[in-house]
């Protein structure tokens, strides 16, 4: 201890904490405070870099989900559309099916109808012609028949006949 | 590159510059200097464990047998009773058991185990009591430009170069290239695993500057101590004294309202006991852990140096036992992995004593933003935080 003591040398204290002091000041200035800021600098930049990359692969990956999303939806549209149009075609198959049928009934209905009036007409018309007919064949026979006398008397008498047999 | 290219620049001429001023030898007519006993051999340990006043990098004898030294004069300065004085440590040649006299202005210094003495008052030769005291002359404050100061100096001036031209480096490019990309992580590698989580979030900025340079100051001396240019500057009580009292300055001038009052007054524990808590955590703040800090760093680094040059010097005193082939083999392989565990201890001292440093700002700057928790009986559970120290 005493050989410690003796070996510590007053001078050379203060001589080196005069020069730590100077270099700790000297190093601060010119060392350590730009190469620290730089340091900082250099890491929040690379923090920065890293967050905007991080955040560009979000947006990306959101972007695509969207993407995705338009697409699924687009097909969906697609689909439906189809549909309808298929669905529209059928109806509007049927719908004319339906109309052409009734159109034709309808046809078929009149023309049945103006068949009947006609056959009608046609019918009253060969009525009264055969009834004219008729009356003039009967008037001619009848004013044939009734010029000959006997013949008439005859006749009754045959009818007669005939009558008493039923 | 180019930073590496101007690095080696500059090393190539602090390298000229020391060759150069090798050139200069001085002779003395001194017959010692060679080491052969182990009495010398412990004398020179002892010697080089000191701080010195000249830079010296070796010595033989001549043909003529005059004793020639390689190395070059420091200046030294001194406050002496007649002011300051100032001369070359050449005109000590090379003396250092109090023979020569130098005399400046009237007053004579003499230079005995590495520290000078003013001699008396009409005294002309040193004389010496039976404990080898000096009994006619006193030391004196001593500002010289020692062996060590030198080496602050060529450290300080080496990590002002390498750390600015770093720095510069920023301001050009973000990832720096040469021998920045090699102090950047060691940089890193102090604000992030010793400076931040020691200290917080918060605070580390404000600290980091002083950890940085103290890491780095303490680190590369150690291992410019372990070069054969025989720095000893962290095994310098004096130098490692100053190191820990910056961090007790520091950690006393910036401890917080809560910091205070766990020295003086501690909260949770009875009163009676209070006092003398306090008593026991002011000498723990003021003396125990600066001590720590400055026995811890000066006795590795004086030990190592102690070992290294144990092992070298079992070259010349196993000789005869071992044969000298024998002995300087064993001295090789034995000093060279004491060595290599040297490097290592040179960088684990830088960190311990940083890493303390910062526990300690740590301790002071500490937030208690958090209620302690307190057990059933109302006393405080002491939390991690709180017995960290205690384990130091």
């Amino acid at each position: 201890m005493d050989k410690l003591l003796n070996d510590f040398s007053p001078g050379l204290f203060v001589v080196s904490t005069i020069l730590l002091l100077a270099l700790i000041a000297l190093m601060v200035k010119f060392a350590w405070k730009p190469i620290l800021n730089s340091l900082n600098e250099r890491e929040e930049g690379i923090q920065g870099a890293l967050d905007a990359a991080e955040k560009a692969k979000r947006e990306m990956a959101n972007l695509q989900a969207d993407n995705q999303k338009l697409l699924q939806e687009a097909r969906l549209e697609r689909e439906t559309m189809l549909k309808e149009a298929r669905e529209l075609k059928s109806k509007m198959i049927a719908d004319a099916e339906t109309e052409a049928k009734a159109q034709a009934n309808k046809m078929i209905s009149q023309a049945q109808e103006a068949i009947t009036s006609e056959k009608k007409a046609a019918m009253a018309e060969l009525k009264s012609h055969v009834a004219g007919l008729s009356l003039d064949i009967a008037e001619k026979v009848v004013r044939n028949e009734l010029s000959n006398k006997d013949k008439q008397l005859k006749l009754v008498e045959d009818m007669l006949g005939e009558a008493t047999l039923n | 590159m180019k930073v590496f290219q101007q690095s080696f620049k500059f090393l190539a001429l602090a390298i000229l510059v020391f060759l150069s001023t090798s050139i200069y030898a001085k002779s003395s007519n001194e017959d010692g200097g060679q080491v052969d006993t182990k009495k010398e051999v412990e004398d020179y340990i002892l010697h080089h464990i000191q701080d010195s006043h000249d830079f010296s990098l070796f010595s033989y004898t001549s043909d003529e047998g005059e004793r020639k030294h390689f190395g070059f004069p420091l200046p030294v300065i001194l406050w002496s009773s007649d002011g300051l004085k100032t001369f070359m440590s050449s005109e000590f040649h090379h003396n250092d058991d109090g023979h020569v006299i130098v005399e400046k202005d009237g007053l004579k210094f003499a230079k005995i185990h590495s520290k000078i003495y003013e001699l008396e008052e009409g005294a002309t030769a040193v004389n010496f009591d039976a404990d080898h005291h000096a009994t006619n002359a006193h030391k004196v404050l001593d500002f010289s430009i020692t062996k060590s100061v030198f080496g602050v100096l060529v450290i300080g001036l080496l990590m002002l170069f390498w750390f600015s031209s770093l720095a510069r480096q920023y301001k050009k490019k973000q990832i720096p290239t040469g021998f920045g990309r090699v102090l950047e992580p060691l940089v890193l590698y102090v604000r992030d695993e010793i400076a931040r989580p020691n200290i917080g979030e918060k605070h580390y900025r404000r600290f980091t500057g002083y950890l940085l340079t103290v890491f780095f100051f303490i680190w590369f001396l150690n291992l410019a101590g372990l070069t054969p240019l025989g720095f000893n500057v962290t095994g310098q009580l004096a130098v490692t004294a100053c190191l820990a009292i910056f961090t007790l300055i520091i950690y006393t001038v910036s401890g917080n309202k809560d910091y205070w009052m766990h020295i003086l007054w501690m909260p949770g524990v009875p009163v009676l006991i209070r006092p003398v808590l306090a008593i026991i955590e002011l000498a723990g703040a003021l003396i125990i852990k600066p001590f720590s800090l400055l026995v811890r760093l000066f006795a590795n680094i004086s030990a190592g140096h102690i070992v290294v040059m144990s092992l070298i010097a079992i070259m010349f005193t196993l000789k005869e036992s071992l044969t000298v082939p024998g002995a300087m083999g064993l001295s090789f392989v034995l000093s060279f992995f004491i060595l290599l565990i040297e490097v290592l201890v040179a960088f684990l001292q830088a960190y311990i004593f940083t890493m303390l440093s910062a526990l300690f700002i740590g301790m002071a700057v500490a937030e208690h933003d958090h209620e302690h928790e307190h057990d059933e009986h109302g006393h405080e559970v002491a939390t991690a935080e709180d017995v960290r120290g205690d384990f130091i």
